[in-house]
């Protein structure tokens, strides 16, 4: 329990850092947006009036400050170029992305622990140099180019769903799902082929190990040996690598949803930062880092509960 | 007795060999102008006389393909470039040294890389502006930490051992004992990093160009050609299978060197 709430002490530590970086990276450019929104046929006196409409003329801690707050009261601010309130833009397309993310954060899960540890029985057989390059291949493949296969193959030839036509999440959530479904499949194939890759090596080194050698030796079969203790042990490192594949996930998401025309936060994310749109890009950098933030949590969560040597701060 | 080659080896470097072999003759020469438009010649499914066939505006795709594989490649280059040299120098002082810039720099570390790399990589060229010089510009900063971190491990790790302490006896300094004793025996962590890195940085890249944010037109990139494939799929199913398959082969083929160079280093275990 003191483990956990450490944990989460850390968390808000990171995303108080993660949220003044931001802030502050965006203070940083050179680029105005009030100069962008209102054109070079502005006047100086229509600069300073929305400026100070927009609040950009009071000093840098105080809107940090403000900003913050806001966070934690719902206002998350107007957005620039839409004039509209942030939270209204994003809030529907935010749903969509990360519901993205988490199923191909489940897709992953499910299929690649389990091949792992069946790849680590292949380990030394005849066929195994098939399988080793067949896993590099599917780390080979970049997720839009298999979106631009599979939304062929499913959308245009077989007409599982239609591409660029998704149903809404909330109107038809079983048919929404279907379609988020193929874009996660192509988001998942490359980590998972990574995590199999990752787990077959940790289970490689954990069979070496001296317990192993006495359990064998005790009369236990490797089949039981692998299943009861190597499985346990290794996974600490799998559900490590696991949390951190969120990141990558979210940052997939906007590309794959790109291809399968998916309406959530990539065409939003890419259009407010090249216009500058600060409110909107704080907000989702900051909402997609607690996102991902928050997965490497629940992974040292999980982990402890795994391993106990880890609630005690030692290392495995 | 040590081997000295493998078969992931020999096929990657063979694959990747290929490919540079390829990619360099497209600098100087290409089958057609990758620029030239012929309206005769629209949508040409592959033939000998186009190998890849033709895009929408009668453009041949396999001339395009070689120099969009050589912007992809200087970019994929310079960024692991960067990244490497930045992140080892970051990893050799925090990992040899330690103490208070340890802490400080590897919980920055974290930080980043908590962060989804494109996400960090788009903010970047939301500050600096889009094309070529800035894509490997915000790829590498977004790299550094990734090398920093593996190359900490290798260069903490031969803190204590007897031959680097044995130097610091006889009176080297740290710049000496850093580059000539510890970084050479680095090598077997950092060469198969630099393969990872460098696909990461390739598939970044075609991410990037492929939202649209990366390399800006007249300058061509295997992702930015696979979104106008997109579009034309119907009528031009080659042009991205073509395109999505040379991303993919390079990939792959420093993926295999990767992969033998650490069943090398198993060996010798």
């Amino acid at each position: 329990m003191k483990y956990a709430l450490k944990r989460v002490g850390m968390l808000l530590v990171t995303m108080l850092l993660v949220s003044f970086l931001t802030f502050l990276a965006f203070q940083l450019v050179s680029g105005d947006p009030v100069r962008t929104m209102l054109g070079t046929e502005a006047t100086e006196a229509q600069i300073a009036a929305l400026r100070s409409e927009l609040g950009l003329d009071r000093p840098f801690f105080v809107r940090y400050f403000d900003w913050l707050c806001g966070f934690f009261t719902g206002n998350l601010g107007t957005s620039f170029s839409y004039r509209q309130p942030v939270w209204d833009l994003i809030s529907s397309k935010l749903e969509i992305t990360l519901l993205l993310s988490l199923i191909s954060f489940i897709l992953i899960t499910v299929t690649s622990i389990p091949l792992g540890v069946l790849s680590y029985q292949w380990v030394g057989g005849p066929m195994d140099w098939v399988r080793t390059a067949f896993n590099q291949l599917c780390m080979a493949v970049p997720p839009f180019f298999t979106g631009i296969l599979i939304s062929w193959f499913f959308g245009i030839a077989l007409r599982v769903f239609t591409p660029g036509d998704f149903p809404g999440l909330h109107t038809n959530p079983a048919g929404a799902l279907r379609y988020l479904f193929f874009a996660a499949v192509c988001l998942s194939i490359p980590r998972a082929a990574m995590t199999v890759r990752m787990m077959r090596s940790t289970v490689i080194s954990e069979m070496n190990k001296a317990y192993v050698r006495t359990a064998i030796s005790r009369g236990n079969d490797r089949r039981t040996v692998l299943m009861a203790h190597v499985l346990k042990n290794s996974l600490v490192s799998v559900v490590t690598f696991l949390g951190q594949t969120m990141a990558e996930l979210v940052g997939g998401s906007v590309v794959v949803e790109q291809v399968f025309g998916i309406p959530g936060l990539g065409r939003l994310l890419v259009t407010s930062i090249s216009h500058r749109d600060y409110p909107v890009v704080q907000t989702l950098v900051v909402i997609l880092a607690f996102w991902v933030v928050l997965a490497g949590t629940l992974a040292d969560l999980v982990n402890q509960y795994i391993d106990p040597r880890l609630r005690l701060g030692g290392a495995v | 007795m040590r081997k000295r080659i493998n078969g992931y080896l020999l096929a990657g470097l063979f694959l990747t060999a290929a490919l540079l072999l390829m990619t360099l003759v497209g600098a100087f020469h290409t089958p057609y102008s990758p620029t030239a438009m012929s309206g005769a010649d629209k949508f040409l499914p592959p033939s000998l006389a186009h190998l890849f066939g033709t895009d929408n505006f009668g453009r041949d795709i396999f001339s395009r393909v070689l120099k969009g594989t050589g912007t992809t490649l200087t970019i994929a280059l310079a960024t692991v470039l960067i990244g490497a040299v930045v992140g080892t120098c970051v990893g050799a002082v925090t990992g040899y040294f330690g103490g208070l810039a340890d802490d400080i720099l590897m919980r920055l570390n974290d930080a980043l890389t908590a962060f989804p790399s494109i996400l960090l990589a788009l903010l970047i060229i939301g500050l600096v502006g889009p094309g070529k010089y800035n894509v490997v510009l915000a790829l590498g900063i977004v790299f550094i930490p990734s090398f920093a971190r593996v190359t900490r491990t290798a260069f903490a790790a031969l803190r204590d051992v007897n031959y680097i302490t044995s130097a610091r006896l006889m009176g080297a300094g740290s710049a000496r004992i850093l580059l000539v004793h510890a970084l050479p025996n680095t090598l077997r962590t950092l060469l198969p990093a630099l393969t990872i890195g460098f696909n990461n940085a390739v598939l970044a890249e075609a991410s990037m160009s492929f939202l649209g944010i990366g390399v800006t037109p007249p300058d061509a990139s295997l992702g930015y050609m696979l979104s106008e494939a997109q579009g034309m799929f119907t009528a031009a199913p080659w042009y991205a299978v073509c395109t999505g398959s040379v991303i993919a082969l390079l990939v792959f083929g420093v993926g295999l060197i990767g992969e033998g160079m650490q069943a090398l280093d198993r060996e010798v275990d």
